[in-house]
């Protein structure tokens, strides 16, 4: 495992304590105010509220409005890479807990990956660190993602800067069908209501396609639909439409799952070149992959009707070759799942 | 267990010929076929026997002057040998415009409402009372326009009238903006009154088809467009209107079809000139679909041939609006999942 940032010193896995997390944190849900209704009219902020049926989710906050001048809110100058932080995720669809106290720690420029069996809650998991987990009209969370420890569920944060910081790329590839190569590549700007000059343009396609390895086979058709390349092309499109917002985190939920043996490869190696500079959280079920991509590793599971738990997190060599929990032992080498 | 490893000549290859393929199906299936085959030809047939009475009926009138005085002549006086549809086309269509000026932005507006603002009761609610508005007959319609729009609307149109007199759609004759009396009568009756109660009429099949159509933006272009910090505005802009493009172009073109083939609440409405019109806002205005209704009751056998040709007109042009709708409806991507 290559290791660019700081050197893991003690290549071991760390096993939750279930008891002492649950003496501390009991009743997470009750005691702490979910985050989007704690703002109040004094505060100036337009919070979204969700059992507000005139409004899906609304974001807006006059004050930022007037102060922040545009490059405030958005740079198109490449951002170091930051750590991420979950602490004590509860995640409820309706009245069904999917997640139950999970904290992870994700260091700055490394790869985490998320792996389980289906259905234990570590997409979820992966959508509630960018606040997608929200769009869902049922769900709701507890706990607190730290980016930078700086809590993303803050009421004073904005979501769409959340999400530009956090990056995500989709299970299934969504290029955005009715525009180009080019204009798929740079939509985060339009999405953002930012201008850019062609020069900058320019420059970002070029920056952004090369860094997930899909230059060289689109660099004579930019301007052709981003609906007509192959699978593995598409998705690698939507990586590169990820970095040119210059996200700080990028999020992957089974990139591959989708893909032929030889687009994995590519998009791992994408994967390979962006260490260090993006951190990346990657949900798989590969777990070859998990092995070859992956700094650091934790094992979801949820038994039978209880919510998701992380078993076992830690070095991913330790995790496959010398994991602590029988479960996670299990796993990891095909025994179940 | 071995495997096998089967002998294969590339010499022999032209060998193979593709084979015709026939089925038979189930006796089931035939009786499904035959019941819907025959409903399809059903309609296409009260379609085609509908243009051809018409047609039939019409055409002693029309060569009674000859086509290009039929559509030529503004006036309607069958009596006299001299009548044509140009003025009352050009009403049709005139009412039909501002009619869908008003009712497209309203429901486009409440289509994106509807999708992807509104949660719940609310969203629930209103998609009823839209499809509910559908149910409102026309003479309700025509019946409210005529008692309760028209007496409140006339001070707006002469405020526009006074002060965009100047281009000379809004000008009306023989009012003088200084006058110190509220003299509205010569706004009532008007073009526009008439188009904005055909607009209400035609909102609930636009927002319907518009709703239908950004309700099956993929989800995941939506996510995808989120994910790179998109306001809801520029996820609007960039999945949900270019996928719905084809809904509101389709939507659009259905209300126009109906907004031309609007006939009592038009009636009740307008005072019937028969003369082209720019002015929308002076009192006086025309429709075929009106016109059949006002003199109808009126008709000897051949000014009804004459009305016949003007309803084969009207026939004909909404049919070519309606054509032109499903198609562009039909085309468009919000009609299937996206690819992949």
């Amino acid at each position: 495992m290559k290791m660019p940032s700081e050197p893991h010193t003690v290549a071991m896995t760390t096993l939750p304590d279930e008891a002492a997390g649950a003496g501390v944190h009991a009743g997470a849900r009750a005691g702490q105010q979910s985050p989007e209704q704690s703002g109040t009219a004094s505060q100036q902020l337009a919070v979204f509220d969700p059992a507000d049926p005139f409004d899906a989710g609304s974001t807006f906050d006059p004050e930022a409005t007037f102060d922040a001048g545009l490059e405030k809110r958005f740079s198109l100058a490449a951002q170091p890479a930051a750590g991420l932080e979950a602490e004590n995720i509860s995640a409820w669809f309706g009245e069904r807990k999917v997640l139950d106290r999970v904290s992870l720690s994700m260091p700055a420029g490394t790869v985490t990956a998320l792996i389980g069996p289906s259905g234990c809650g570590k997409s979820t998991f992966l959508r509630i660190l960018n606040r997608m987990h929200e769009m869902v009209p049922s769900a709701s969370l507890a706990g607190e993602v730290l980016l930078d420890g700086q809590d993303i569920y803050d009421p004073q944060q904005r979501i769409t800067a959340a999400r530009r910081n956090i990056g995500m790329v989709f299970q299934k590839a969504n290029p955005f069908p009715a525009m180009s190569i080019y204009e798929n590549t740079v939509a985060g700007l339009k999405l953002a209501g930012l201008k850019a000059s062609r020069a900058e343009k320019d420059f970002l396609v070029e920056d952004s396609l090369r860094k997930a390895s899909l230059w060289d086979e689109v660099k004579d058709r930019l301007h052709q639909p981003g609906g007509g390349l192959s699978g593995g092309q598409r998705q690698r499109l939507c990586i590169a439409r990820s970095l040119a917002v210059s996200p700080r985190v990028l999020l992957m939920d089974e990139p591959c799952s989708a893909l032929d043996p030889t687009s994995t490869r590519r998009v791992e190696e994408t994967i390979e070149s962006l260490r260090g500079e993006v951190t990346i959280v990657i949900v798989t079920h590969n777990m070859q992959q998990a092995a070859r991509v992956s700094d650091t590793c934790a094992f979801f599971l949820a038994a039978q009707n209880t919510p998701g738990v992380i078993v076992e997190h830690g070095d991913t060599n330790a995790m496959f070759s010398d994991p602590r929990d029988q479960r996670t032992n299990d796993y990891v080498n095909g025994r179940f799942g | 267990m071995s495997t096998y490893l089967p002998e294969y000549h590339p010499e022999q290859e032209t060998e193979a010929t593709a084979r015709p393929l026939t089925y038979r199906f189930e006796p089931k299936d035939y009786v499904f076929r035959s019941i819907t085959r025959s409903g399809g030809i059903i309609v296409l047939v009260v379609m085609a026997m509908v243009g051809i009475f018409l047609a039939s009926n019409g055409i002693s009138a029309i060569n009674e002057v000859g086509l290009w005085k039929f559509l030529t002549t503004q006036n309607w006086a069958p009596e006299s040998n001299d009548f044509g549809i140009a003025a009352v086309l050009w009403g049709t269509v005139q009412i039909a415009l501002v009619a869908l000026l008003v009712a497209m932005p309203l429901s486009l507006g409440t289509s994106l409402f509807i999708t992807e603002v509104a949660r719940g009761w609310v969203q629930r609610t209103l998609t009823s009372l839209i499809d509910l508005l559908a149910a409102v007959p026309s003479v309700v319609f025509g019946l409210w326009g005529a008692y309760m729009l028209q007496p409140n609307i006339v001070d707006f149109s002469k405020w526009i009238s006074v002060w965009f007199g100047w281009i000379p759609m809004f000008q009306v004759e023989g009012v003088d903006p200084a006058s110190p009396l509220r003299d509205t009568v010569p706004f009532t009756a008007s073009t526009f009154i008439a188009g904005l109660v055909v607009a209400m009429m035609i909102v609930p099949i636009q927002t319907s088809i518009m709703t239908e159509s950004f309700r099956r933006a993929p989800i995941g272009e939506r996510e995808g467009a989120f994910a790179l910090g998109a306001t809801r505005w520029g996820m609007i802009r960039t999945v949900v209107l270019p996928f719905g493009q084809g809904g509101i172009i389709g939507g659009t073109m259905l209300g126009l079809g109906r907004a031309l083939g609007e006939t009592i609440a038009i009636y009740l409405i307008i005072s019937p000139v028969f003369e082209i019109k720019f002015h929308i806002l002076e009192k006086g205005a025309n429709s075929i679909a009106a016109m059949i209704a006002l003199k109808y009751s009126e008709s000897n056998e051949f000014a009804m041939s004459a009305l016949m040709a003007a309803g084969f007109a009207l026939f004909i042009v909404t049919m070519l609006v309606n054509f032109t709708a499903s198609a562009i409806i039909a085309r468009s991507r919000s009609g299937a999942e996206s690819e992949g």
